[in-house]
Parts: C-alpha cells; structure tokens; sequence
C-alpha cells in the first residue's frame, strides 16, 4: 500500500472504515496502482477480501503485492484471499457442462443476461462464518475492472445491479466494503461506460480519481489524483 | 422555498448530479410534508431503510412508510423477502392505496425505475399516482398528492428525461458554485406560463433548508498590519513622469517616418550648394538598352 494515499485518505490498516462504497475512477492514465493498493491495505488489515481480477493473471498481482508488502499465495492458502483469476477461468466455462453455475456464466449466453452467478460466488465467498467468532475483520469486495465487463457484452444497468446487490448485502448486511475500478472514456463518447460511471457515481461514498497530466505524459510525474465524497 | 415547491401538488422532479447530489432536498420535502400531517410512502431503490431514515427524529420517522426496494429488487436472493411483482408491481400498488388524507410519495430514485422498466410505462403509471385526487370522487377537492421523484440527470438521454419533465408540474434542476447549491425552480401553473426562480439554499443536519444569498465571495487574504505598505514608484530605473520642458521636447519631435511637408521639400529639392547626386552605369555586352517605354501600349 502507499502511505501517501492513506495520509490523503486519513486511513490507517488500524483502522477501517465499514460499510462503504469506494469507485475507483482513471482517466487518460493507468489507475490499477489504486487497485494494488487496496489490496494490499485491506489485507494488512486482517480483512477477508474476495478478488474479481478480470484484467491480469494471479502471478501479476502477487508480484507487485510483495512488493507492497503482502503475499497473495500466503493470504489465498489460509484463507483470507478469495481470487477469482478471470483470465483462467474464462476458459473454463466452456469445459463444463452448462447445467453447472459458473461466475463467468454471462460469457456462454447469446444474450447478455444479469451478474447474478457473480453476485452469489462473492456472496459464497464473504459471508460469514457460521462459527460465530470472526477470523477475520470485514468482508472486502474489490473488482479489477467494471468497464470490461461492458466491453464483454454485459449491458451497463446488468453491472449497476450486481453492484447494488454487492453493496446491499457486503456494504450493509456485513458491514464490508466494496472497492471497483471503472476507466472514465473521456471524449470517446462511450455512453454505456457513462451510464455505469455515473450510475456507480451516484452509489459511492468516496471516489477517488486518477488524471493523466493536462500538459500529456511526463517521466516522473504521471498524474494527479482527485477524490470526493 | 419548501412550501412553493409543494404548492401546486401533481409531480415535483427533483434532477440532480454525482456533484450536486439531490437526496438531501428530497428529506428536507419530505420532512416538511410530515411536518404538516401528510403520510409520507417511499419507494426506496436505491439506500437502505436504515440509511434513509437516518437524521429523521422519530415524530418524522413514525409518519413514513419505506417500501423496500433496496434489498432484493430483482429476487435474486428467492428468500421471499423482495417486495412480490418487481418493481413495476410495487409502484402500481402506491397508486391503489386507499389511505384517507393527504399523502406524498417520494420515489428514490425515478433513475432506478427509469432504468428497469419502459419509459411508457413508468410515465404512465407516474401520470395515474399523480393525478389521484381526480380518481377518488368521493376524497375532498383540498387533497393533494404529492410526487416527488429524484432523477439523476447524467443516466438518462433526452427522450426520456423530456418526457419525464413533461409529467412534471414543479421541476427542480440542482447545481451550485464554489460549495453552495442552487435549485433552478420552474413553475408549471394551469393556464398561466411556466415561470423560473433560481435559489441559493443549504441543507442543515436535521434536513431543514436555510436559504442563502448567493455563492461565497472567494475569501481575500487579510494584509498584514504589521508591513508597512511600500510605494512601488519607488526605486525605479526609469522614469514614469515627464517634467514641462521634456513633454515640450517629445510633442515637438518629428517621428522619422512621418512623412510631413517639410520632408517632402526636403526630398525633392536639393540643398544649395550641395551637389546633385549621380549614377554612373556601364552597360555590359549583353544589357538591352531598350530605348522604348514598356508602358506605353497600356491604355491608361
């Protein structure tokens, strides 16, 4: 994690807010540094995070982790890393039969239908335990991205929903917090990412920024982050 | 502001942005319709029951009803919770209640519903809970029903957004300047013109509504007392004033590209005893010295 983004934020691993809804938002630059950031910060902080990685592999993520501090191989094995490697198991829905529920379900369907398989693999992987004593601190939700989920042909309200429904049941049952990064398409006129952008928008408590540089790209400096609540 | 906006009864959009959110006007409305007696039902879609209910004190809380539709929306969970018929069924059993008196509705959000079910159809049931009064014969020409429906501007196109403002009877565009919100109010009064009013206003913690004068004037930063202010004429390397004699000095001058009179003389006449000035030229072996001028064949 870096402690700059915790100073901004006024955070500590020691303490959490709960029961909130953080959009992660980039523009003209790359904004998955705020992904591995969250990431390592909430599993610092003893959290029980479920991973939606669609966009890089595990070993991707577990690189930059350790160098954040944190091993994905570690928190996975015991318990306190649910990962699931799109990349991977995008393949897999198409190897097995069909009656069998896969998150990934949407991938299979002529029409693009709802998230609902994704909802309830996030719901299977952070409810809490039934022995009554926490392992772990809150449920986490962070998703590595929304906007790919449109551009596989899941319409943008379909990804509103699955976002209502994680905030209803890991933002207010469990009192968790859900992280998910969405690109902002800038001039290109994307009118679903609008849609889901301004949508989510709406939704959050807190959303943090990424900006490339008005004056374009420069070696040191890549960007300037904004973020409102 | 409150009561204006309550006034004239039938549909108050409230349409708001991710910048300017409009929730907030939406509790002060509400608060001020239990406030004078109204049973208030929410169509709540998009925060919880506990979250919209918080900063109500319990006189307000006891008179709303919260229809959730928060929690299960969609029946995913099949735990026989969500609210039977979807969405569509829930906004159609507003329009049946048979509760005597006069009630507000609050839709939050009119996005949310805009978003699952048609525009028609959403506009026609809107139409049907907005003019209630008229269905009831036998309820008292004073009850109104008051729909009040938040729109997230940025999610919809202008179809349905101009449909839903045609619906609408007060309209209410949120946005502000420098940390202050403003409301851009139009009024739709039967058979007279639409009129405008822009409002600057605040939302206390206890969703009242204080009106304000205008944005902040950005905050100058006070001089310090303690330095004395320096005359900056002072020291300078050059000169900012003329004296008489040098302003005499500069009207006299003759700019040297000012072509006056005097110059002209000057250049055609040559000063006595100055010789004239002569061009000397050898013609070189391949000089055609044409004696005729090539001029002479235009007709001018």
């Amino acid at each position: 994690m870096f402690p700059e983004l915790n100073n901004l934020l006024n955070t500590t691993p020691d303490q959490v807010e709960q029961g909130k809804l953080t959009l992660l938002c980039d523009a003209k630059t790359d904004g998955s540094f705020l992904v591995h950031h969250f990431l390592s910060f909430y599993l610092k902080a003893n959290c029980k995070v479920c991973f939606v990685a669609l966009i890089q592999s595990f070993s991707h993520y577990n690189i930059v982790g350790q160098k954040l501090g944190v091993s994905l191989t570690t928190a996975r094995e015991c318990g306190q890393l649910v990962f699931l490697e799109g990349l991977k198991s995008a393949v897999d829905v198409f190897f097995r039969p069909q009656e069998e529920p896969h998150p990934l379900q949407f991938l299979r369907e002529a029409n693009s239908g709802n998230l609902q398989p994704l909802y309830e693999f996030v719901q299977e992987a952070l409810k809490p335990m039934d022995s009554g004593e926490a392992a772990w601190r809150c449920p986490v939700l962070l998703v590595d991205d929304l906007s790919v989920l449109l551009s596989l042909g899941v319409g943008a309200v379909a990804v509103l929903d699955f976002v209502h429904y994680c905030r209803a049941t890991v933002c207010r049952e469990w009192k968790g917090n859900v992280v998910a990064l969405v690109h902002d398409s800038g001039d290109a006129e994307d009118e679903e990412n609008d849609i889901l952008l301004n949508g989510l928008g709406h939704q959050s408590h807190l959303i943090l920024r990424a900006e490339g540089l008005a004056t374009g790209f420069c070696k040191d400096v890549h960007g300037q982050p904004k973020g409102s609540s | 502001m409150l009561e204006s906006l309550l006034a004239l009864g039938g549909l108050v959009l409230l349409r708001d942005s991710v910048e300017w959110e409009g929730r907030s006007l939406l509790k002060a409305l509400i608060k001020k319709s239990a406030l004078c007696g109204e049973q208030v039902h929410i169509l709540g879609c998009e925060v919880s029951e506990e979250e919209f209910r918080e900063g109500f004190d319990s006189n307000i809380n006891s008179r709303l009803v919260y229809h959730d539709l928060f929690r299960d929306p969609l029946n995913w969970s099949k735990t026989g919770e969500a609210l039977p018929g979807g969405p569509l069924e829930a906004l159609r059993a507003l329009c049946r209640r048979t509760d005597p008196g006069p009630v507000t509705i609050a839709l939050d959000s009119l996005s949310w519903l805009l978003l699952h079910l048609p525009c028609t159809t959403l506009c026609q049931t809107l139409h049907t809970l907005s003019r209630q009064d008229s269905c009831h014969g036998d309820s008292s020409p004073g009850e109104q029903v008051h729909v009040l429906g938040l729109l997230h501007e940025e999610l919809h196109g202008p179809g349905p957004l101009g449909a839903l403002s045609s619906l609408a009877q007060t309209e209410v565009t949120l946005s502000g300047a420098l940390g202050q919100a403003s409301a851009h109010i139009l009024y739709r009064r039967p058979q007279q013109r639409p009129s405008h009013q822009t409002q600057w206003f605040s939302i206390l913690p206890d969703f009242s509504l204080e009106l304000q004068r205008g944005p902040p004037l950005e905050s100058q930063p006070y001089p310090d007392p303690h330095t004395p202010s320096m005359d900056p004429t002072t020291h300078l390397t050059f000169n900012l004033r003329l004296s008489k004699k040098e302003r005499e000095a500069k009207d006299s001058l003759t700019l040297p590209f000012q072509f006056s009179s005097e110059k002209q003389q000057a250049l055609l006449c040559p000063g006595l005893g100055q010789p004239t000035s002569h061009i000397f030229y050898e013609p070189d072996a391949y000089d055609d010295l044409d004696q005729e001028d090539p001029d002479d064949d235009l007709d001018v």
